[in-house]
């Protein structure tokens, strides 16, 4: 059914890499801090912004930098493609 | 005071109705009534994609559920709720651009379509539209109830005349207006919900004192919930983490969200659109959920989880901002109701009756059954709402996992593995919902996890087998019938 020498599902196809990758950090980076920092007894837990550090760093931090990860990915690495046919090469 | 957080609510409700004339004023007329009325011809861009995605997709739950089961578990349930930021880019970078020029090529307007024409099979569409009417319906039902309920306990009105003032906002603009409609008005529905949360977020604070203070007044309370364990130290990584697929990478599988992977205009569109989307899920389920643990210094002593959120507004805030806070649920639950209405619409118009009872109806007639089965279908889940049965809400707990371990297969892999045959696709949406009504019924979370997951790891693992062992046997008939 579809035309796999279609050049832009090559595009399309690197591009869900891409988000899978994407979501694999963010697991990786969310699930690091959290239960790497958040395991040490609480009497110990250091304070950032009054936030507990394993909460800081997961859930804050980690939210920015998928931000940032996201704008830099759309902007350097998604290509811009025609979605309808004989619109010109991609 | 009532009269000061209703006013608010009213101005909200009647700017919603004005967008959504205006919609239906603009449908196009080039593209045919189809694509308008179930796909705003594709037209959509980056801010307002990103928008009707997110809207679309937070409901209740994010709102009052999910703040309300934090006030009682702490900060280890607002990390759960972060795995949420993912949806924000994962399902247009995966599903995005193929789906977007699959479906231009086959002209598909529901994912039905989609699946139609890559299964070639009735079973798969009667299968799919069958599971979309049945669950998404509940589905819906059960957010009129909570949009009813949360009308009910702001202005006081009956839960009748609530549920009535709620059907009439929400069905008028769909039926007219269609897929335009429920795109512009989610739009709305999204910047109330990301200022709203704002608000809140900050009246919280300041009225507990700032964060520090809060954070020790928890320590004080109950260490654990200042840990990722939650009291009694009940989450378990492997518990929390499970909530990946749930709310999270599973999403992809959801009709409702998919049929907007289909309706942008270019790429830029969808660029934007995963910018945004990441940037307002983030800020809304940090938000929120933060809002929920602070409340807990606020008005401590809540019983209710649903009911933390409009108190603490109502605590909190001069009465004219919990209004326009208030309207952030209100806004979420419209917004997810109206996507599925125009969902099951098309379910039955275009998926079963179009392809099955009359494939060569006129343009009119396609109209008209179109305005009729969304008001009908309206009017039913209002019905329902008013007086909800056990089966309804029995269904509802299947509306969200059972359909992603339903349909996430047959998508994703009908996208990219071109081995998947329609007997992969059957087997792996019985086995998905058949395994999660199992598993919910009889052995909830099992190994720990949150239900959703083996049923999804079941699905997958029958697409795969089923499509290579029926795909032999497809090759050795063709190899034998071409040496006759």
């Amino acid at each position: 059914m579809f035309d796999s020498k279609d050049s832009r599902f090559k595009v399309a196809n690197r591009e869900a890499m891409i988000g899978i990758m994407l979501a694999l950090i963010n697991f990786i980076w969310w699930f690091g801090f959290a239960y790497g920092l958040g395991s040490k007894p609480v009497d110990s837990y250091q304070y950032i912004f009054g936030l507990p550090a394993w909460f800081f760093y997961s859930s804050v931090i980690g939210f920015l930098v998928m931000v940032v990860l996201v704008v830099i990915s759309v902007k350097t690495l998604f290509k811009d493609i025609p979605f309808e046919d004989g619109d010109g090469e991609s | 005071m009532k009269m000061a957080v209703l006013v608010p609510l009213l101005l909200f409700l009647g700017i919603i109705f004005f967008v959504g004339f205006y919609a239906s004023s603009i449908m196009k007329k080039k593209s045919g009534f189809l694509q308008e009325y179930f796909l705003g011809s594709r037209e959509l861009g980056g801010f307002i994609l990103a928008m009707t995605m997110i809207a679309t997709y937070g409901s209740a739950s994010s709102f009052i559920g999910g703040p309300g089961a934090a006030y009682n578990m702490g900060l280890g349930w607002v990390l759960l709720a972060m795995s949420q930021v993912v949806t924000g880019y994962f399902v247009l970078a995966v599903l995005g651009k193929k789906f977007a020029i699959v479906s231009r090529q086959i002209k598909a307007v529901t994912l039905i379509d989609f699946l139609k024409a890559r299964y070639g099979s009735k079973t798969v569409v009667l299968l799919s539209a069958g599971s979309i009417i049945i669950f998404l319906f509940s589905a819906m039902a059960a957010q009129w109830v909570g949009g009813a309920r949360l009308i009910e306990s702001i202005t006081g009105l009956s839960y009748t005349s609530a549920l009535f003032l709620f059907a009439v906002s929400v069905l008028i603009y769909v039926i007219i207006g269609g897929f335009r409609a429920v795109a512009l008005t989610d739009m709305l529905q999204g910047v109330i919900m990301f200022f709203g949360t704002l608000i809140i977020l900050i009246g919280t604070i300041i009225a507990g004192g700032g964060m520090e203070h809060i954070i020790q007044e928890l320590v004080a309370e109950d260490p654990d919930l200042v840990s990722p364990f939650g009291p009694d130290r009940q989450l378990t990584p492997l518990y929390v983490s499970s909530f990946w697929i749930l709310v999270g990478v599973g999403v992809v599988g959801l009709p409702q969200v998919t049929v907007r992977a289909m309706a942008y205009k270019n790429a830029r569109a969808m660029h934007r659109a995963m910018i945004i989307g990441t940037i307002v899920v983030g800020f809304i389920m940090l938000g929120m959920h933060l809002t929920g643990v602070f409340a807990r210094v606020v008005i401590p002593g809540v019983e209710i989880g649903d009911k933390v959120m409009p108190l603490v507004a109502m605590e909190v805030l001069p009465a004219w901002a919990a209004g326009i806070v208030l309207a952030a649920p209100m806004a979420a639950i419209m917004s997810t109701v109206d996507s599925l209405l125009l969902l099951v619409s098309s379910a039955v118009v275009k998926d079963v009756y179009l392809n099955y009872v009359k494939p060569d109806a006129g343009e009119q007639t396609v109209k008209r059954l179109s305005f009729a089965v969304t008001t009908i279908i309206g009017l039913a889940v209002f019905g329902m709402a008013i007086q909800p049965p056990d089966l309804l809400i029995w269904l509802n707990l299947f509306s969200f996992g059972g359909l992603e371990a339903a349909f996430i297969w047959p998508v994703v892999l009908g996208l990219y593995w071109k081995k998947g045959n329609k007997y992969g696709a059957i087997s792996s949406m019985i086995v998905g919902i058949g395994t999660y009504v199992y598993f919910h019924t009889y052995f909830p979370n099992p190994l720990g996890m949150h239900t959703v997951v083996l049923p999804v790891i079941l699905s997958l693992l029958s697409y795969v087998v089923a499509s290579l062992v029926t795909g032999q046997r497809l090759d050795a008939t063709a190899a034998s019938s071409s040496l006759s």
